[in-house]
């Protein structure tokens, strides 16, 4: 893959908690607007991976390059002028439980951009509130809110400082599967609005499915396989085998 | 040994990082004002009636004592040693612990567990400026505060049963109580509780801030940051009442 089209680039990232090993040396290049989903069962090593991308983590050997910058390499000033071109949806949706969802909102925003007047910030927080299609929840506070509605705060939140990659982590993990495919659908027009490219980390074959522009399978520390969602899932290794039957039996 | 050295290490970067943070632009002006709120005016009633409560009864209980050699008008005197050198910053700090220090260690603990903390560190904003720093300023900044508003509030305590007994105007017990009391004795009432609030407030961000293991870990940050920071208190009491009665005095 041609890496100057790249926005994230990843080499050889090893990543150990202990004695246990959880990445084993991957792999991985996401171009502009793409999205790129990883699958996995729990424990693989989703997350770990995504939190690399963010700078989270370190890992303990290889490179991680996002939007041109070597992720490792960046002083603290630097780190947080990256971040900010990235929106970061967490599983639990992580909303500040103690402000209502317009502080949420606006807590990045008036922190990255200390220029912006009021009206600004108010029209900020309308767009990405109705670019989520959750406008009326404006005053609400998290507990008061559905996991959904969590979920697509979550995602504003992020959005609200126009980020050039999205990393999402279990975008559907918990929600029935009305909502699943809402909160899909989202993310599919996050991409087409914002223009953003995206790391989708689930262990949903719908959302893989839905979302995915590429689909790359992680087990045991490594990527096993990666293309559109029906090559990945065209294969005869018992491991990416049972873990589609598995799925599928259980959404059946 | 090693995690006990580790441990050690990770509390010293924390206290250089707190005072690194503390003095570098932009400030968190409304979040340390919030704080200011949440520590001092939520802590006003709990204060107030300790405070009073103490000076009364320990007022009546040193009463007795005193009586038996006629010597009830060194009362005043004797609780303004009392209050202002020991009890006001002390019951304050170890009041503040409990009330303010374990809702520190939970609230962060529990924002570390949801993933709230990495959250605004995804965000580009930075945590530890709006978390820690605010609130170890309002502990910090507030507690001294506190602790003078219970001195007050304890000598008017003692006053209420000094009056009840022997009619003496608040004038006079003033007047009285002040005798053995001089500015070194308030200057050391303002600098230990200053040095408890600060132990307090990081205590708790550093118990809170270093919270793992889901609700369990929620529940050792709030018990750690209580019991760390009465212990810390108790030794720093022992430590300042010892330094100052062999070079100050």
């Amino acid at each position: 893959m041609d890496q100057e089209n790249a926005v994230i680039v990843l080499q050889d990232v090893r990543k150990s908690f202990g004695k246990m090993e959880v990445l084993k040396g991957v792999d991985l290049q996401v171009r502009k607007g793409e999205n790129v989903v990883v699958l996995g069962r729990s424990g693989s090593g989703k997350s770990v991976l995504i939190k690399i991308i963010a700078g989270l983590l370190k890992p303990d050997r290889g490179t991680v390059r996002v939007l041109g910058e070597e992720i490792d390499q960046l002083g603290t000033r630097d780190l947080r002028l990256l971040r900010s071109k990235i929106g970061f949806s967490f599983q639990s949706s992580a909303l500040y439980d103690g402000m209502n969802v317009r502080a949420n909102l606006e807590f990045p925003l008036v922190r990255n951009k200390r220029d912006l007047t009021r009206n600004a910030i108010d029209e900020a927080i309308a767009k990405v509130l109705a670019d989520v299609g959750l406008s009326k929840t404006i005053d609400q506070m998290p507990s008061e809110l559905s996991g959904g509605q969590k979920k697509r705060i979550g995602i504003a939140r992020t959005l609200i400082l126009h980020p050039e990659i999205m990393l999402y982590d279990e975008p559907t993990a918990g929600l029935d599967p009305v909502t699943s495919v809402e909160i899909n659908d989202l993310i599919n027009e996050v991409q087409k609005i914002y223009n953003t490219s995206a790391v989708i980390i689930t262990h949903d074959l719908t959302c893989a499915r839905s979302t995915g522009d590429r689909v790359i399978m992680l087990a045991d520390g490594c990527f096993l396989r990666q293309g559109s969602f029906e090559e990945v899932f065209d294969s005869s290794d018992p491991r990416i085998r049972n873990f589609y039957n598995y799925n599928f039996t259980q959404q059946t | 040994m090693k995690a006990f050295f580790l441990r050690i290490y990770d509390i010293y970067t924390f206290i250089v990082r707190f005072f690194k943070e503390a003095f570098i632009p932009p400030y968190e002006y409304k979040e340390v004002l919030n704080q200011f709120f949440e520590v001092g005016i939520r802590s006003i009633s709990i204060i107030t009636l300790t405070g009073f409560i103490t000076g009364l009864v320990f007022t009546k209980q040193s009463r007795s004592s005193l009586a038996e050699f006629g010597a009830t008008s060194w009362l005043p005197s004797l609780m303004a040693i009392a209050i202002i050198r020991a009890l006001a910053p002390l019951v304050t700090a170890l009041i503040i612990a409990g009330k303010v220090g374990s809702n520190i260690g939970a609230e962060l603990g529990s924002m570390k567990v949801t993933e709230q903390i990495e959250a605004m560190e995804v965000s580009s904003t930075n945590p530890f400026k709006f978390l820690v720093v605010s609130r170890v300023l309002a502990t910090t900044i507030i507690v001294p505060v506190l602790a003078t508003f219970m001195g007050v509030m304890g000598m008017l305590g003692a006053f209420l049963n000094v009056y009840s007994n022997e009619q003496t105007s608040l004038t006079s017990f003033f007047q009285a109580a002040f005798v053995r009391i001089d500015f070194l004795d308030i200057y050391l009432l303002l600098f230990k509780s200053t040095v408890y609030g600060f132990t307090i407030g990081m205590t708790g961000c550093f118990n809170g801030y270093r919270a793992e293991q889901g609700t369990v870990g929620v529940g050792r940050a709030a018990n750690a940051s209580v019991v760390v920071s009465m212990f810390l208190i108790f030794v720093e009491e022992m430590i300042i009442v010892t330094l100052v009665n062999n070079y100050l005095k």
